[in-house]
């Protein structure tokens, strides 16, 4: 199939489908709504399941419910509509059973706004919801990366009986790009063994996240580790832009990483041996391979769009082998590749860090770019 | 050659083969049991047993699928009419019920009950209303009774500070996606026989694909009430049914005709 | 002649709450006093002659606990074919 000029959330809907999802659940949130509108139109035309909930907390757990017949089923939603999805996303993985959830992230907290972010880094790779388990997070950086990771989330999360969750941004799901879209994949005829589908001719199923005796939750919870295990050995992605000789390594993620690739390529027409290292797997975190870079290059200059979230990840990784440096750009604020660009002139300088909390001296520049700028 | 005039005998009543051969963790006299085992037996004799699938709420019946020899789920609190359309969307020609309290339903459960029921989901609910939360201990709920003292209503149940009863039923069948919503009591012989006819009209919806179906099952618990089974019966009787009168609220009049 | 009718009352299941006992038309069951089940209850038993096999008991019993048994008097029965 050709590549053609697709827009982001409805090729991400596509993808889903192309992928076998046959049962969609969601409730409206911008920047995410897309989505939705494009799995009402066709999934019925395809005889599959599409239902606007009441509300994401609804959502979520038709999602849960779909998931428990062994189908493959997503939701999509936006920051403030994740945080309400908590609670069945927890049960979803204390249950053990595979869903995709698209997170489009915007400003916030709270209400915030509907621009890009990447303020969700936390509640979504450390979890979020209640309880001892580890979702699978992607974070693609490009409308055919999207498509891609879309397909490859419902394929872990069956591999798996996981969560995946795939995380976006407005610009991604606003975004006319070039891709293409795979083919239609054909629905499995039989579903799994562990599936709830009716008990004929075998023993009833059951699913449940209830362990009532805490040593079998335990049980249950060693299980969980292990299989994380197993997925943090086997599942980590990323994508690096001219590391190979590079003495200054720019790593951020999604649309910062995005960015940060111009910067990065501008860098080195000045001549600075920079390179561009970006995770897809934030959880799975690419934890070896950020070790490995910290013992080859000079400097690291982490971009977010956020406080520091990944920063807090990278940093004990580095084991203060060389100096980690952060920008980032909070509220639905993106970076320019100028302002990437600046950061990496000034990273490439080496100079010795002024008191070596990369936070505390981002935020005093980031203040006063701020201040400049009004 | 004839057959000597040794009496017959026949079992006039046995455990359904929808239930397991496990002891319910329900406390002594508490009707949840009657109420399970109502289903097993409605499912039994309609033959669903294979295609059923159950979704257990949070509360005293959190074990529910245990009693159940049928696949179940279990759902959040309150989330069962959610997690139970999720089912049914992609297995349409199973038969999906939910058993829920009145703490699940008609409190934390509120949205997912009244969208299901707008929806017209074709599902079966079962809904226990025993105006207490049992398995917290004997906190009000949505439908405790003005006056009835619960732990956390220790005065007695004041409409003044905490409102009245919720009439799910009544509200329930105001919507036009529904297609059987009635209220049964469990508290004698004669209504537990009606409870289970009105089970049976429950899921013959579903089979017949008419719609949301809701039976309401008004139900003892010795244990919160602080009165002892035999009386909890009288408490259902005097106390409970003039709040929650029984009655067929929404009777899809296909119901009444003969399977085509 | 009355219909003859028994019932049997599984231990696993009975909790002794006694609502069989007061339900009982023929008013024939009661807590058995000297006896507790392996969960600890009375149990409930016939105490007389008397019980119709009505099953009112097991449709009240909140445990399915009750099995009922019931004598098919023999003049309702039809010959039974020769073999």
């Amino acid at each position: 199939m050709a590549k053609e000029l697709l827009k982001g959330n409805e090729a991400f809907a596509e993808a889903a489908i192309r992928a076998g999802c046959e049962g969609f659940y969601g409730y409206p949130i911008t920047p995410s709504t897309e989505f939705l509108e494009y799995m009402a139109k066709r999934m019925p035309q395809l005889g599959r399941a599409f239902v606007q909930a009441e509300s994401e907390v609804a959502a979520v757990n038709m999602v849960y419910g779909a998931a428990c017949t062994g189908k493959r089923t997503m939701t999509a939603s936006s920051s403030p509509g994740i945080s309400l999805m908590m609670e069945g996303i927890s049960y979803i993985a204390g249950t053990e059973v595979p869903a995709v959830i698209v997170n489009v992230i915007r400003g916030g907290p709270g209400l915030g706004n509907i621009a890009p972010s990447q303020g969700d880094y936390y509640q979504m790779v450390k979890g979020g919801g209640h309880g001892d388990y580890f979702p699978i997070v992607l974070a693609p950086a490009s409308v055919q990366e999207t498509v891609d990771c879309i397909i490859l989330a419902f394929d872990l999360a069956d591999k798996y009986r996981s969560i995946v969750h795939v995380i976006v941004d407005g610009n991604l799901g606003q975004m006319m790009e070039p891709a293409e879209l795979p083919p239609m994949r054909e629905l499995p005829k039989e579903p799994p063994e562990w599936a709830v589908t009716g008990a004929k001719g075998r023993e009833p199923n059951f699913l449940s996240s209830i362990y009532i005796d805490p040593a079998d939750e335990e049980v249950t919870n060693i299980r969980l580790v292990k299989r994380w295990m197993e997925i943090e050995k086997n599942e980590v992605r990323y994508n690096e832009l001219m590391m190979e000789d590079a003495e200054f390594a720019v790593i951020g993620f999604g649309t910062a990483g995005r960015v940060a690739s111009s910067a990065v390529r501008a860098a080195r027409e000045e001549g600075i041996k920079v390179g561009l290292f970006r995770p897809i797997s934030l959880a799975p975190f690419p934890k070896k391979e950020v070790e490995e870079i910290s013992k080859r290059v000079q400097r690291i200059l982490v971009v977010e769009m956020n406080s520091g979230m990944m920063l807090d990840d990278i940093v004990p990784l580095v084991e203060g082998r060389v100096p980690v440096e952060f920008y980032g750009r909070m509220g639905g604020m993106t970076p320019f590749p100028d302002e990437i660009l600046d950061e990496i002139r000034r990273v490439s300088e080496n100079k010795a860090p002024v008191n070596g909390n990369a936070r505390a001296e981002w935020i005093a520049r980031l203040e006063k770019i701020v201040e400049e700028g009004k | 050659m004839t057959a000597p005039a040794k009496p017959e005998v026949k079992v006039v009543f046995q455990r359904p083969e929808s239930f397991t051969d496990l002891t319910t963790h329900y406390c002594p006299g508490c009707t949840h049991g009657v109420a399970h085992r109502l289903i097993a037996e409605v499912i039994d004799e309609m033959g669903l047993r294979e295609k059923t699938i159950g979704v257990a709420p949070v509360g005293c019946s959190v074990f529910a699928y245990k009693y159940f020899n049928m696949d179940f789920v279990e759902a959040p609190h309150g989330r069962a009419p959610a997690m139970a359309t999720g089912i049914k969307r992609v297995l349409p020609q199973n038969t999906v019920f939910t058993y829920q309290g009145d703490g699940d339903l008609a409190s934390i459960g509120m949205a997912e009950i009244m969208h299901a029921a707008a929806r017209g989901e074709n599902i079966t609910v079962i809904f226990i209303n025993n105006a207490i939360y049992g398995m917290t201990g004997g906190q009000m709920a949505p439908t405790t009774l003005p006056g009835m003292t619960t732990t956390s209503s220790p005065f007695g149940r004041d409409v003044e500070l905490t409102g009245f009863p919720i009439r799910m039923s009544e509200m329930l069948a105001t919507m036009d996606g529904t297609g059987y919503i009635v209220r049964r009591s469990l508290h004698d012989v004669k209504n537990i026989r009606k409870a289970k006819k009105a089970l049976f009209m429950a899921f013959e919806t579903q089979e017949r694909g008419l719609g949301f179906s809701m039976v309401e099952l008004l139900s003892s618990c010795p244990t919160n009430w602080k009165i002892d089974p035999s009386k909890s019966l009288e408490f259902i009787a005097e106390r409970m049914v003039p709040v929650f009168p029984l009655d067929d609220f929404k009777v899809n009049p296909e119901l009444t005709k003969k399977r085509a | 002649m009355p219909v003859k009718g028994w019932i049997e009352v599984d231990d696993m299941h009975c909790k002794g709450c006694a609502l069989c006992v007061s339900a009982c038309p023929q008013d024939v069951i009661a807590l058995n006093m000297d006896r507790l089940t392996p969960k600890g209850y009375h149990p409930a038993h016939l105490i007389d002659e008397g019980c119709t096999g009505c099953a009112v008991c097991a449709i009240i019993c909140p445990d399915a606990a009750i099995t009922v048994f019931r004598e098919v008097p023999v003049h309702s029965k039809k010959a039974p074919e020769s073999a």
